[in-house]
């Protein structure tokens, strides 16, 4: 083989680039987003409760944002009518945000945790005034 | 190990039942909460079989009575002031006789106060919009109540639409509007760059069971109402007014109607 010496080298050093990302993880532990609903509108409230159950919003709230943003702008309907029977007003910007005032701490914090980037925000105005 | 005939069927019989029971379920979990039943329009909402606009001309005296219904509606609708015609994002404006009629501007004898005064215009909310039938991702579409709607979250700024209206009623976001924006209404969402907007007729406001900005900055000089319901103030007033439609011979079917008056008004 010729020039083994640094063919072999050279792998070495590959082999040790590609790997970087595991081996630098090694033994660090994976934080969690920790998505925080302390923010005045929900501490307020008596019984701490969205829409719809905890489970449901963290696995589904992107396709009831969907559900709510079409029978809102195309269907005309702006009443949502929850599965506990209580009434919300389909408003991104005027409901969801109203209680979760604190954009940062709640929504980036899984969604840049998760990669995801949301188009949102381009038109909807997150809340300025109560940031905690 | 062999079975016979009726344990064979045994089995059958109870892997089918299992089966439904577990598809029976899942369905129970798929349907979640999200059903079409459980979305209801706004119980205060003000609804009609075809919205239309009267506009008085004859009401419009001042320059501060046209600034005052222009205003209303930008600064609800967040509406950004970039300080250049070229980008100017425009739902109500205004625009002189000659090129808000062309065709009755033909004749060259009319007042004078009417050939130079102002006129308030906006989107027509026409029967047969040419925009939404050439809009490739349906993001303009035309409501049941007559209202021609924007959903900006699938327009795909293509401006065919702009291309298509008669009226100049569309208008493109060529740079992010959100730095132009003098006073943000938090209660309305801005554009973004790359999307065409227009006038709404205030689908948000009739939702809420409000009349839209403009017709309630107006103090009278514009009429909004249901054009199906023979008693409604729309309708009062095109009965007692002769009153003319921007390019009505396009065949869009123009839903503002303005009432021109004689010398007597400007």
């Amino acid at each position: 083989m010729y020039n083994g010496g640094k063919i072999l080298f050279g792998i070495l050093i590959f082999l040790a680039l590609v790997t970087f990302p595991f081996y630098n993880d090694i033994g660090k532990a994976n934080v969690r987003p920790e998505p925080k609903i302390n923010t005045p509108e929900i501490q307020k409230l008596s019984e701490k409760q969205c829409v719809e159950s905890q489970a449901f919003m963290k696995a589904n709230h992107m396709t009831l944002l969907n559900e709510w943003r079409d029978s809102a702008v195309r269907g005309g309907n702006r009443t949502y009518v929850a599965s506990d029977g209580k009434k919300y007003t389909i408003s991104l910007q005027n409901t969801c945000l109203r209680c979760h005032s604190n954009k940062k701490e709640f929504c980036d914090t899984c969604h840049s945790y998760a990669g995801v980037n949301p188009y949102c925000w381009d038109c909807h105005i997150a809340p300025k005034g109560a940031k905690k | 190990m062999s079975i016979n005939r009726r344990e064979f069927l045994k089995i059958v019989g109870a892997s089918a039942i299992l089966a439904l029971g577990g598809v029976a379920i899942a369905d129970g979990i798929d349907k979640d909460n999200l059903e079409v039943s459980q979305f209801l329009p706004e119980p205060g909402a003000l609804v009609a079989g075809k919205w239309a606009m009267v506009v008085d001309v004859r009401k419009f005296k001042t320059e501060d009575d046209y600034k005052r219904v222009i205003n209303a509606c930008n600064s609800i609708h967040n509406i950004p002031d970039f300080g250049e015609p070229k980008d100017e994002i425009k739902w109500i404006w205004t625009d002189t006789f000659e090129h808000a009629f062309p065709d009755e501007y033909e004749q060259k004898y009319m007042p004078a106060s009417l050939e130079r005064m102002p006129f308030v215009l906006m989107c027509n909310h026409c029967d047969n919009p040419p925009c939404v039938r050439v809009c490739p991702t349906k993001a303009t579409f035309k409501r049941a109540d007559g209202i021609v709607m924007q959903d900006e979250h699938r327009c795909i700024g293509c401006r065919f639409c702009m291309a298509a209206c008669p009226y100049g009623s569309r208008s493109f976001n060529w740079r992010d509007p959100r730095p132009f924006i003098k006073k943000e209404n938090p209660d309305y969402p801005t554009r973004t760059k790359g999307v065409v907007e227009k006038c709404t007729f205030c689908v948000e406001r009739l939702a809420e069971g409000l009349m839209p900005a403009c017709v309630e900055a107006s103090n009278g000089a514009m009429i909004f109402g249901d054009l199906t319901d023979p008693n409604s103030e729309v309708r009062k007033a095109l009965s007692s007014n002769y009153t003319i439609r921007r390019k009505a011979e396009l065949g869009t079917g123009p839903n503002i109607y303005y009432i021109i008056g004689g010398t007597d008004n400007a």
